[in-house]
């Protein structure tokens, strides 16, 4: 795979000595949809800046398609953000929004008729050339201002939150809609969101920043079902973290005592007798059972929340509250007392340093 | 309910009342004379006549408006070109250093503006502050005239008025949207595209409303033109002026205020046709 964007040990601070990015590398594949994740003030936004040179680095290298671009300014980069505001010309035509970046490079006025033409189309919203942004809806506005980027045809397109100001409804319909048109157009996508559904629904790669650094990076499916951190399980989905101790190891499990001298078995070879590890287990990988057996462990119903496709069930366990997802024709009553079975090949271990 | 509108009535009719004797009667007793004929000992003879409005085609006082319009336009144009990087990099400075700078623009406007006219007299004239500051450098060796001439009633103009251009051009420049100009830049645009693409369209109303509060009165001040063009250059308030305190020509000096009228609404309708607010204008 061809790579696209290098970073190379970038750093950004804005005050002396204060980094808001430090040593940070990155690389990113042509044709990718790669999505930066984070929660907000962690620096993923000022990560994009950097790439399209809205901001310039204090330390390390930008490459664009091979091309050692840090010096170079953003009216130069060939790479075009959408921005969390959509950004869009008030006063101009819809037509002139989405020309800009052609009228700038000087390409002939009857070219940019036909682009522009055809990248409406593209976007389904032929018809709307002499409308003015203020004429259109949140989600006509952004569909504008994402054809304005593509026009260009640029190496990469940066997108900086760009669903955050839609509806959840008009939240769904964009994500699948960007997913169609970067597949279609085959244009590198780096995306940028705090929203954790929007970033596994649309990623082929996810890049989990926090405090200027990254912290894991992967599949959506790897982050979402082995993430190598707390701060990481927490953050994607939801996720139960339960405490314990390594107490025997086999060829293929690894056992691991709980508080309260309960067991759980799990398959990894990872860790050592004696060490203090997080079990981290996701709502939808715990069944629940009517029977106790061994390394089942006993909790009592405390809520039942209906949510259509699921049920779920929360449960307390030793003082903590476990978030389980059910079948809906399972019915369980508050103050029931169910046995939790841990599904062994979707539990993930973390070194646990919190015990 | 009746006390409120009792209420209504008291706040209301003082100002009704205030500005039909004030503003209204004496703008259309202005109006009515500005067709009589003036008699030849600075009375008026009450007859229709069309006479003064004839009057204001005459070469002499088409000379005087040009002159007027050529001042004001000046004046305007370089209030624009001021105002315009004045606001730009102000826009980027911390807000305590905007407060600062938006209080230092209006400062001057606690003095009277009159006395601020005399003051320029001591920096401009022959033996004046800048004079002797140039031949002290060796940059002159005579003396230059500053005042007295067009160039001392711009500098004038432009000294007084620029508060007025400042304000609304930063009103507008301050409301940009930070993204939309980074928009322009990521798309390819220079910083001179962006201004005359982006900046220019977007602040239009600002720069219109600037230009309305500075040619105006550019063109009606007459003591600017009085006290530093030494009373040579006639412009169309010096005109007015005249005609009621020394020509002591009441009609005249009416039917060429209605004219100045005339064109400050004309100017207004053009604003307003921009999409210009008339609340920004402190509403006409």
């Amino acid at each position: 795979m061809k790579e696209i964007v290098r970073l190379e040990n970038i750093s950004k601070c804005y005050v002396k000595d204060k980094y808001v990015i430090r040593d940070c590398s990155l690389s990113v594949y042509e044709g990718e949809f790669l999505t930066i994740l984070g929660p907000s003030g962690c620096g993923k936004t000022t990560v994009l800046r950097m790439i399209s040179g809205l901001e310039m680095v204090s330390g390390g290298k930008v490459f664009l398609d091979g091309e050692d671009v840090t010096e170079i300014d953003a009216v130069k980069r060939p790479v075009n953000t959408i921005f969390q505001n959509f950004a869009l010309f008030p006063h101009m035509t819809i037509e002139d929004n989405v020309g800009y970046g052609l009228k700038m490079k000087k390409v002939p006025k009857n070219e940019i008729k036909r682009r522009v033409k055809e990248m409406l189309d593209l976007v389904q919203l032929s018809g709307y050339e002499k409308r003015k942004p203020s004429q259109l809806s949140g989600g006509e506005q952004q569909r504008v201002a994402i054809a304005r980027g593509l026009i260009n045809k640029p190496k990469v397109l940066l997108l900086d939150e760009p669903l955050s100001s839609l509806d959840l409804k008009l939240k769904k319909q964009m994500q699948l809609e960007l997913k169609r048109l970067q597949k279609k157009l085959g244009i590198t996508f780096i995306y940028v969101t705090h929203a954790q559904d929007e970033a596994l629904t649309m990623s082929d790669r996810i890049i989990i920043f926090k405090d200027g650094k990254i912290e894991q990076e992967g599949k959506p499916k790897e982050i979402y079902h082995h993430p190598n951190s707390l701060f990481v399980a927490d953050f994607i989905g939801d996720s139960n973290i339960l405490n314990g101790t390594v107490i025997k190891k086999t060829e293929v499990f690894t056992v691991i005592r709980l508080v309260n001298d309960d067991y759980v078995r799990i398959k990894s070879k990872e860790f050592e007798l004696g060490d203090k590890v997080s079990i981290v287990v996701r709502p939808e990988d715990i069944h629940i059972k009517r029977k106790d057996a061994s390394n089942w462990l006993e909790a009592k119903v405390k809520d039942v929340i209906y949510n259509g496709n699921f049920t779920r069930v929360i449960a307390i366990y030793q003082n903590q509250e476990i978030k389980i997802n059910t079948e809906v024709d399972e019915e369980y009553h508050k103050g029931d007392i169910i046995y939790l079975d841990l599904d062994e090949n979707w539990v993930t271990l973390i070194r646990g340093d919190n015990l | 309910m009746k006390n409120n509108k009792l209420m209504k009535w008291a706040t209301t009719w003082p100002v009704i009342i205030y500005s039909f004797l004030l503003i209204v009667l004496p703008l259309v007793y202005i109006f009515i004379i500005s067709f009589f004929q003036s008699d030849s000992y600075g009375g008026m003879n009450v007859t229709f006549t069309l006479k003064n409005y004839l009057m204001l085609f005459d070469l002499v006082y088409i000379k005087v408006f040009l002159k007027s319009f050529l001042i004001g336009g000046l004046t305007t144009l370089i209030c624009i070109l001021i105002a315009y990087p004045f606001s730009l990099c102000l826009r980027r400075q911390s807000e305590k250093v905007q407060s600062l700078c938006m209080i230092l623009v209006i400062i001057p406007f606690l003095t009277n503006s009159l006395i601020r006219t005399y003051g320029w007299i001591v920096l401009l004239r022959k033996e004046g502050v800048v004079n002797s500051f140039l031949k002290s450098i060796g940059l002159i060796e005579e003396s230059i005239s500053f005042m007295y001439n067009d160039f001392g009633i711009v500098v004038g103009l432009v000294y007084t008025l620029l508060p007025f251009m400042i304000l609304p051009i930063y009103g507008a420049v301050s409301k940009l949207n930070n993204s939309v100009l980074e928009a322009s830049r990521d798309l390819g645009a220079n910083g001179i595209q962006t201004f005359f693409r982006v900046i220019v369209p977007e602040t239009m109303s600002g720069v219109v409303s600037g230009i309305l509060m500075v040619f105006i009165p550019a063109i009606g001040y007459f003591f600017i033109s009085d006290i530093l063009g030494g009373g040579k250059l006639m412009l169309i308030g010096n005109l007015i002026k005249n005609q009621f305190l020394t020509a002591r020509n009441w009609p005249f000096g009416a039917a060429t205020s209605i004219f100045l009228i005339i064109i400050t609404l004309v100017l207004v309708k053009l604003y307003k046709k921009t999409g210009g607010n008339m609340d920004d204008l402190g509403g006409i």
